[in-house]
């Protein structure tokens, strides 16, 4: 009895070829995702991106600097990318922290006025201070950077750690005889040479990353080095995870939403009821056109729904967000529309419908960062999520509601929502045509 | 599909007017040169056993199978235009209906499909309500239903649009007698209204009650057409159908029928005879040649015989 059972579930699973490939093909293609993102080799991991603001000018800032730009960890970016081939200049206190907010990137770095004639303090000393502004949405990155910072000061600026040892030896320990002295004082100039070598492009050995020693810094201990810390982004936000997560998990859900609507379709060409239809004065792009109306105000409501639960329970604050919230929700709601109607129209049957749209919308999902922020990833597969509905929609929400951008900043990602919505049913109004007639 | 003629003649202001009409599905020829006229206020059955074709011949008058050949008019309109599919109805074979709606909604989204709106669109649902005799349960989502309250309810959806030529694909399928006959009203009262109707069924009882011509159909083509005396005239003329039943319907039986002229079809030989003395006649041979019979009965020839008589095959098979 038992074996008539399974025997019967397995042909009518064989006889839907679609069905029984993807149920295969969905754990493996998911597995290889995943085992991409978290299982890649060290050299695909992503960089750190550190805007740096050298008001100093002095030759100790520009070591500190060059031995930032030495750490492999660290993209120093010390300029705005030139813009229609003219070099745009070098970043200032204000554009860095612009820059920070506007999501170019999550620290930035400014070495103040007059911090090479007093860089190193361990914890004493009243000179300027660094001051490191970060977007608070990533609670990765303003850490490296304030570790990276306590290192290469130990590594790079082994002139100014000396000067500033042989101050202390003056001060606490009654200081060098004049022979001691001259011989520190040669030693220092001799480092100091080496450090122009190695701007002048000549190897050196601390160059040479094997004769660097690591020395992680101890944030709660006395740093060689003093950081003030400052929120740019989310300042006054009580958890910027939460309006990311609102978006991040709406979208995930929006796609299922989608696939769901558009596996109507299937549903009513398996009942009939589509030839019925069709044989009234409705047409196939009327259909089409109907049913992804009633999505895209179907996934809309959705994401309202989770942004009201989102302001009532965490603070999210949508109330003053309201119209960039209204052009982001429509531009989302109707790319996944248009997925979900391609989706359907891809597929035979909904068994097949089923684990082609889980595949394609967890698949989205994880690389889109709808499942955790796109920043963890390599920067390759951050550059494939680019391609998915989900990054660009939570790129638009985090715009909104964390970096307080106005609607017209919003253009990019909606833009891309609506041009891939337009193009995604498009296609499915062209594999729809089999239904049109037989 | 070749844009038909809309030259003031008689013919091209046919109900429904199908010339040549071929549909092919591979190696298969689903609807092999079908030329068919429907007149005004006619019932025209189309009569065939399951797979003849009826029901492609029935998709491709509404326009959801493409032809290969051939056209198709509505009141001398191309089928697939606006003014030929608003005088067209079509009751699908299948329960093409929303079942999470409610009758009443069911019935005002396929008015609205047909561009019915406001008043227009009440007065037809409340039609279609009273029509299938399903007022009193309106408001009952389809899924709720009895069986044949479905099948009224899709027939009624068909017809919301109050079309004045009706296909209907064999709407009594898998209904049971009582529910049949409820039908059997529905349509009667239709046809008083003066609509022209093509009704699709492999049921000869309802092709003789319902149907003032019969097509008869088998592998795609239209083999006989004409009222039901014209056909059985045609098939057999004067003569009457001998049915006999043999004790023992073997091998020898059959090759004995075939030598006479018969045809046996589940132990049951057929034969046809002018004269009654042929009876006798027949009786003798069969004594004489060792093959003992049941029974034996004369009747008048019916659509199902002259199915048989056309084809080799019963209706049903």
């Amino acid at each position: 009895m038992i074996f008539a059972i399974v025997r019967t579930a397995l042909i009518a699973l064989r006889r839907d070829r679609g069905a029984l490939a993807l149920s295969f093909i969905l754990p493996i293609g998911f597995f290889t995702i995943f085992a991409v993102i978290f299982g890649g080799r060290h050299d695909t991991m992503p960089k750190v991106s550190l805007l740096v603001v050298d008001e100093d000018h002095s030759a100790t800032s520009q070591s500190l600097i060059r031995g930032l730009e030495r750490e492999g960890s660290l993209s120093v970016m010390r300029r705005p990318g030139p813009k229609q081939g003219v070099e745009q200049p070098e970043y200032t206190a204000a554009t860095a922290e612009a820059a920070v907010k506007s999501g170019v990137a999550t620290v930035a770095l400014i070495v103040p006025h007059g911090f090479g004639e007093n860089p190193i303090s361990f914890g004493g000393g009243n000179g300027p201070t660094i001051e490191l502004l970060r977007d608070s949405s990533d609670m990765v990155a303003p850490q490296v950077v304030a570790g990276m910072l306590q290192k290469v000061a130990m590594t790079s600026m082994p002139e100014a750690m000396a000067e500033q040892g042989s101050k202390y030896m003056d001060v606490y320990a009654g200081g060098f005889t004049p022979e001691q002295r001259k011989r520190i004082d040669a030693g220092i100039e001799a480092l100091r040479k080496r450090d122009s070598a190695e701007s002048s492009g000549q190897p050196t050995a601390a160059a040479d990353p094997n004769h660097v020693k690591s020395n992680q810094a101890d944030p709660n201990q006395g740093m060689p080095m003093p950081v003030t810390t400052r929120d740019v982004v989310g300042e006054n936000k009580n958890n910027g995870m939460v309006s990311y997560y609102a978006a991040a998990v709406s979208v995930m859900f929006l796609l299922f939403t989608a696939s769901g609507t558009g596996g109507s379709l299937l549903d009513e060409a398996e009942s009939g009821t589509l030839d019925r239809v069709l044989s009234s004065r409705v047409t196939m792009g009327t259909l089409m056109t109907g049913k992804l109306c009633y999505c895209v105000l179907l996934a809309f409501l959705q994401l309202v729904v989770m942004f009201v639960w989102a302001w009532l329970v965490f603070n999210v604050d949508l109330i003053s967000h309201i119209p960039g919230f209204v052009v982001m929700g429509i531009s989302t709601a109707f790319a996944v529309g248009a997925l979900g109607m391609l989706l359907a129209s891809i597929c035979r049957t909904r068994a097949q419908l089923g684990p082609l749209s889980t595949l394609v919308i967890l698949t989205m999902s994880s690389i889109g960062g709808s499942m955790f922020p796109r920043y963890f990833m390599p920067e390759a597969i951050q550059k494939v999520g680019l391609l998915t509905i989900n990054a660009w929609a939570i790129d638009g929400f985090t715009k909104i509601f964390w970096r307080d951008e106005p609607v017209s900043h919003l253009w990019p990602q909606v833009a891309v929502l609506l041009g891939a919505g337009i193009v995604l049913f498009a296609i499915a109004r062209r594999f729809a045509r089999r239904w049109e007639y037989s | 599909m070749a844009a038909a003629s809309v030259v003031a003649n008689p013919t091209s202001l046919l109900p429904l007017r199908i010339e040549g009409l071929v549909k092919r599905f591979g190696e298969l020829t689903a609807v092999d040169g079908v030329t068919l006229e429907l007149k005004s206020g006619e019932c025209l059955g189309l009569l065939g056993p399951n797979g003849a074709g009826k029901t492609t011949l029935i998709r491709s008058i509404v326009g959801r199978v493409i032809p290969d050949g051939g056209t198709v008019s509505i009141f001398g309109e191309q089928a697939d235009s606006t003014s030929a599919r608003a005088s067209l109805g079509w009751v699908p074979q299948e329960l093409a209906l929303y079942w999470r709606l409610t009758c009443r909604e069911n019935l005002e989204s396929f008015g609205q499909f047909h561009g019915l709106r406001g008043a227009a669109l009440k007065t037809a649902v409340d039609w279609c309500l009273d029509w299938a005799a399903i007022t009193d349960r309106a408001d009952e989502p389809v899924k709720n239903l009895s069986g044949g309250m479905r099948r009224r309810l899709n027939m009624a959806a068909g017809l919301i649009h109050r079309p004045k030529v009706i296909l209907m694909d064999e709407p009594t399928v898998g209904v049971d007698p009582q529910a049949r006959n409820r039908i059997f009203e529905m349509i009667e009262k239709l046809r008083g209204e003066g609509v022209s109707m093509i009704y699709t069924t492999h049921y000869m009882e309802e092709a003789e009650r319902l149907c003032e011509r019969i097509a008869i159909i088998d592998h795609g083509r239209i083999i006989a057409l004409g009222t039901k005396d014209e056909l059985v005239r045609n098939a057999f003329a004067s003569r009457s159908e001998v049915l006999a039943r043999f004790a023992k319907a073997d091998d020898a039986v059959a090759d004995w029928v075939k030598e006479r002229g018969g045809v046996l079809e589940n132990g049951i030989a057929r034969f046809t005879v002018v004269r009654a003395t042929e009876i006798a006649e027949l009786l003798d041979a069969a004594s004489k040649a060792g093959h003992e019979l049941a029974d034996i009965s004369l009747r008048k020839p019916n659509l199902e015989s002259v199915f048989l008589h056309l084809t080799g095959r019963e209706l049903r098979d």
